[in-house]
């Protein structure tokens, strides 16, 4: 999946797969969480890329993994043609002033015990950049005032802070460092719904004044329409559908992206009236044993005999559109 | 006919370290028999603690019922004795919860939970009770119910556990089942499986139902009527047709517009509700929407606005100006 223009960023073949320990006496591994299983992406410079699905898909642990929180099992995320996956410590450190992240949970993602002025001011301190004390309180009031906070809220403690105005401290902080790139992993999720076309609206500001390229993680579609230019989508593991925003809500091609899109119930009593749907029968597997052949196979109303004995490769079915199915020509 | 339920002039208290917080501030609407409303509001609006009012179930102290009528089939429930209430709750009335996991009890299995609900309010023999809670798992889509009836709730997925919850509620028979947020912790497709189901099974046992929602789109799938509530009030109530196609209070407006939709083309930006939630501890005498509110005028600021009627039947809205707004605002939404 890649374009002519060379990407910021490039995940290939990406694997993470979590051992399962069980006993105490005697640990022995019983199997592994295949969270992540072989997924292929790039986003270019600029772009704001979707990761969709539900829980349990592996987009959260994609997001950990380009960020390193968690060393991949196997592949490559080149990050400016750098292998981010077998990187040296060393350099790591220095990359990370250029990728950051935006949390889900704004109350558990900010320290309570620290000011507001501190939280911001602390990747600066790590490194080691506005080593002048006043030059970095006049940094933190800048950052608060860009992300629509009054600068005079760096002296609160985030527990004074409604939930919008936490995210944006969260969001004050992951600028900091002036980064490049910023995985957004849920960070509109938990706000309420007048709040968070607030803080999807300052994403928005924030990407155009900044230049930023996001990577927004989300089980929202409705918000990940609005926000992305291109979209994955995720289930158990790997990416089924890939393709630009429009092309992928307008005409999605993979049954589990056409399930997902008519689960959503839209605002509107009529348009809902009209709308006959059945939404795709069972749960979605164990990801420690998952379906042979295509993972969607037991839920899909499509499947042949095919779908089960053989892994669909992602193919390109129209220019830029990646399904991962069998059955679509 | 008579409603099945008719809360009037609901009020609760919270006693705070922070000063008193109404979290729900005179709240009066009817549900009819088998009839599905929505209450849908923001956090802290006083949707759930409205619902809980109801089934006495605020926690005193810190919480107080202060004043209303909650009259069910022709009962005060504010009015009955904690026993009286403990036969009401998971007989005539059901209850569904956000969080299955929180409410089973993990260490009972998930048949001892249901015969248990049964056999507090009928007068059974274990087998019979047994037997029901076969049908019951059955009636809500689980498969091979008699080796699930056996099983903790910790080995059921969350989708399994709230049809598990819904299996509960229905287990007496309830002429209303309140559901509290049921599907808000769930992926879509099984938030989708789940409300299907609700909705089947109340619309063939002639269940009503209350569902409490922060989702729009939940809303406007399944609720025939609609009450919104803003910081302990409800400013806005009526046919769901009308509250979406022709809202008539400035938060509902804004509500439905701030929200991205799969059903329209894409927009350049969203039009958000600027400002905060209040600050329940700190409400004046006016509009508690004033403050974000684009259609505030000085009388907003003397008293609050009462809900009553405008135009069309059944729809009321608590705004000074709900007459005006159709005007205003040109295709509202």
């Amino acid at each position: 999946m890649s374009t002519d223009a060379r990407p910021l960023l490039e995940v290939k073949g990406l694997r993470m797969h979590f051992p399962v320990i069980e006993g105490v006496l005697r640990r022995r591994l019983v199997g592994e969480v295949k969270a992540v299983d072989g997924i292929d992406f790039d986003i270019r410079h600029g772009e704001t890329m979707g990761l969709v699905g539900e829980s349990g898909c592996g987009k959260t642990t994609t997001g950990r993994c380009i960020l390193r929180l968690e060393q991949p099992t196997s592949g490559q995320i080149l990050y400016d043609g750098v292998d981010l996956a077998t990187i040296p410590r060393k350099e790591l450190m220095a990359m990370r002033r250029r990728i950051q992240v935006v949390f889900q949970d704004p109350y558990s993602s900010l320290n309570p015990r620290m000011k507001v002025g501190e939280i911001i001011a602390e990747p600066m301190k790590v490194h080691g950049i506005e080593a002048d004390r006043e030059k970095r309180a006049a940094r933190v009031r800048e950052l608060l005032q860009v992300c629509g906070l009054n600068p005079k809220f760096a002296d609160r403690y985030p527990h004074e802070m409604s939930g919008g105005q936490r995210q944006r401290v969260g969001i004050a902080r992951a600028l900091a460092l002036e980064p490049e790139f910023i995985v957004c992993d849920e960070a509109v999720s938990a706000l309420d719904v007048s709040i968070q076309a607030q803080v999807i609206n300052l994403l928005e500001d924030l990407r155009d004044r900044f230049g930023l390229t996001y990577l927004f993680i989300a089980h929202d579609l409705s918000v990940v329409r609005h926000l992305c230019q291109r979209v994955a989508v995720m289930y158990l593991g790997r990416i089924v559908e890939l393709a630009e925003s429009d092309e992928l809500f307008d005409h999605p091609l993979h049954p589990y992206t056409k399930a997902l899109l008519a689960a959503v119930p839209v605002p509107d009593p009529s348009v809902e009236e009209g709308r006959e749907f059945h939404p795709p029968p069972g749960e979605v597997p164990s990801p420690i044993d998952p379906p042979s052949g295509c993972v969607f196979h037991p839920r899909c109303p499509i499947a042949v005999a095919r779908c089960k004995e053989a892994r669909p490769d992602v193919r390109e079915i129209r220019p830029g559109h990646w399904v991962a199915c069998h059955e679509v020509h | 006919m008579a409603a099945l339920l008719e809360v009037r002039g609901l009020h609760t208290e919270f006693r705070t370290g922070a000063g008193i917080v109404r979290a729900v501030d005179g709240v009066s609407y009817t549900v009819d028999e088998g009839e599905t409303i929505a209450v849908v509001g923001e956090s802290g609006s006083g949707k759930s603690v409205g619902a809980m009012s109801i089934l006495r179930l605020i926690p005193d102290p810190p919480g107080r019922v202060t004043a209303g009528e909650v009259i069910f089939a022709g009962r005060d429930l504010m009015r009955c004795t904690d026993e009286e209430m403990r036969h009401i709750r998971g007989g005539d009335i059901g209850m569904v919860f956000q969080e299955p996991m929180t409410s089973l009890n993990p260490v009972l299995t998930i048949g001892r939970q249901i015969t248990e609900a049964i056999e507090q309010h009928r007068k059974v023999d274990h087998a019979a009770a047994e037997a029901r809670a076969a049908e019951l798992l059955h009636l809500v889509g689980i498969a091979d119910p008699k080796r699930r009836l056996k099983q903790y709730p910790h080995q059921l997925s969350g989708g399994m556990r709230q049809r598990v919850m819904i299996a509960i509620a229905l287990a007496c028979d309830p002429k209303l089942i309140i559901a509290d947020e049921p599907t808000t912790a769930l992926d879509v497709t099984i938030q989708a499986q789940i409300l299907e189901l609700m909705r089947a099974l109340t619309k063939r046992f002639n269940v009503a139902l209350i569902i409490i929602t922060h989702n729009l789109g939940v809303v406007a799938r399944y609720a025939s009527r609609v009450n919104v509530m803003y910081a302990g009030r409800m400013v806005e109530s009526g046919k769901a047709d009308a509250v979406y196609h022709r809202p008539r209070h400035p938060y509902t407006i804004a509500l439905l517009r701030s929200v991205p939709r799969l059903d329209r083309p894409r927009q350049a930006r969203l039009d958000p509700i600027e400002g905060q939630p209040p600050d329940l501890t700190r409400l004046d005498d006016g509009c508690a929407f004033r403050p974000r509110c684009r259609f505030a005028i000085e009388a907003c600021a003397k008293s609050r606005p009462p809900l009553q009627p405008v135009e069309e039947e059944e729809h009321l809205a608590a705004c000074f100006r709900s007459r005006e707004l159709a005007g205003l605002v040109g295709e509202a939404a």
